[in-house]
């Protein structure tokens, strides 16, 4: 209720600017949903959603596994730690811009280079959550796998990766944003088509409602993957948490 | 050194082990610590806190390489452990819990020892939700599981309430005794070692070894009070001398 009645505040204080304003500098929101319409009806804007969710989602998956696997290997050993920790700043404090720049310079005006650009700006916050989330782990536990001789496989299974989750969740959280924002600046660079090229010719041609029409179905798309994906998701994982508030002892 | 399986008994020959203290100078933990208990016995380390039982019970457990000397593990060196905080897997429920530390139990064992341990309705619950006698309980059923060469109980009974106490004493007695597996309890009580146990071995105070070890002759469980409590003075003398100054 509370979200409607904040959601409905924005639409109305945007349609008072619209007032306010000229038409071509800020379009009205019925402006702005006739051209989704009108996309949606062309079928531009699918096509274009799609194209933009894909890369999101292939930069995702591949910063987060490489991601993991360095962050875990970090945590866990120190030697590792030390060597890789001045990498994992440099990258940290890398412009995204640069990193872009330089996978087109370097790999040309590729699919493969775009992906790659937006995985490498993700990855150095994904070793970062983690590497805390390996560091965490609970000896006790590692001990016990140790003296009942859990397999590998049981021991990632079983005692590792329950206990990164929320980590894995909170990487999840924050990456998602990030890399969704920087895919439409590395389309807006080099690529022919999603919703970062389309951004970029609404620019050019100064035809703002275009903008939010594109702008808009996808915040909307990825606010949907985070209400009916990634919580559910969450709440999936932490179900054993239920009723007992993350306390660890007995009662 | 790491523990080896194969022998008749559980052997330890621990020369010596040596902690680290904070300012950096070694500390004798064990020294010159010699047992022996046969298959099928049950042991208890029974000495002062602090002098270096759990210190030996990680050794036994192989969580800790670093040590002169030898221990040899009976049969085939499967060990079944019970920690003092029940260390279970707070993400999975009490069944699961011993399904996979024990992978190779068929589903009627693992309702059986749910069952001896009167664990049935709890079998679906998390860890979380257990008191810590239950927890305790889930935590033994699934050091039972793996049907152990060697169980090691640290301080099975601490911070239980005295009647819930008693009781899982009874309980662990009797599982033992069944199913005659070789044991070794760490504890500072020495009745309830005179209890649980075959053969006690009194600790001395830091750097450990064995002082004395009492051989309790009738079966557990059923030694007269005042039988129990004749070896209890016994230990107590032989404890209170090893503390005199010479």
């Amino acid at each position: 209720m509370i979200r409607l009645i904040s959601l409905t505040t924005l639409l109305g204080l945007w349609q008072v600017a619209a007032w306010l304003s000229e038409p071509r500098r800020l379009p009205g929101p019925l402006l702005v949903f006739e051209t989704i319409l009108e996309e949606a009806r062309s079928g531009a804007l699918f096509s274009n959603l799609a194209i933009t969710l894909a890369r999101v989602i292939a930069a995702f998956v591949l910063a987060m596994s490489l991601g993991a696997a360095v962050g875990y290997v970090m945590g866990r050993n120190k030697i590792a730690d030390r060597l890789l920790d001045p990498w994992l700043v440099a990258l940290l404090n890398l412009p995204a811009l640069v990193v872009i720049v330089l996978a087109y310079v370097w790999a040309g005006l590729t699919e493969a280079a775009a992906i790659g650009a937006v995985a490498l700006n993700k990855l150095p916050n994904a070793v970062v959550v983690i590497r805390e989330g390996a560091r965490a782990l609970d000896p006790q536990l590692e001990e016990m796998a140790q003296v009942f001789r859990f397999s590998p496989r049981a021991r990632l299974r079983h005692v590792v990766l329950p206990q990164l989750a929320p980590y894995f969740a909170a990487a999840t959280r924050s990456g998602l944003s990030l890399v969704w924002k920087i895919v439409l600046v590395v389309e807006l660079l080099g690529r022919s088509n999603g919703v970062g090229f389309e951004i970029n010719m609404a620019f050019q041609q100064f035809d703002m409602k275009l903008l939010f029409a594109y702008a808009l179905p996808f915040v909307a798309l990825m606010l949907g993957v985070e209400t009916f994906l990634v919580q559910p998701l969450e709440r999936h994982v932490a179900r054993w948490r239920r009723g007992v508030a993350g306390r660890r002892g007995y009662a | 050194m790491s523990p080896a399986g194969g022998a008749a008994s559980l052997d330890v020959a621990v020369t010596h082990k040596d902690h680290t203290s904070a300012d950096g100078r070694p500390l004798r933990a064990l020294d010159e610590l010699r047992l022996t208990l046969p298959i099928g016995k049950a042991g208890a380390l029974v000495g002062p806190s602090g002098c270096g039982k759990t210190t030996l019970l990680r050794l036994i457990a192989g969580l800790d390489h670093d040590y002169a000397g030898h221990i040899r593990l009976p049969a085939h060196g499967r060990l079944g452990m019970v920690f003092q905080e029940p260390r279970l897997l707070p993400w999975r429920s009490v069944a699961d819990n011993i399904r996979i530390a024990a992978p190779e139990a068929t589903e009627q064992e693992v309702a059986a020892l749910l069952d001896d341990l009167s664990l049935a309705e709890h079998a679906a619950h998390y860890p979380g939700e257990l008191s810590l006698g239950l927890a305790r309980r889930a935590a033994l059923a699934r050091a039972l599981a793996i049907k152990p060469d060697l169980l090691l109980l640290d301080e099975p009974l601490v911070s239980l309430d005295a009647a819930l106490a008693r009781e899982l004493r009874d309980k662990i007695a009797a599982l033992i005794d069944e199913k005659r597996i070789t044991t070794l309890v760490v504890t500072h009580d020495l009745s309830e070692a005179i209890a649980l146990a075959d053969r006690i071995f009194l600790l001395s105070p830091r750097p450990a070894r064995v002082m004395t070890t009492l051989d309790i002759p009738t079966p557990r469980g059923r030694l007269g009070k005042e039988a129990a409590q004749a070896l209890e003075t016994q230990a107590h003398d032989a404890l209170a001398s090893a503390r005199r100054p010479l």
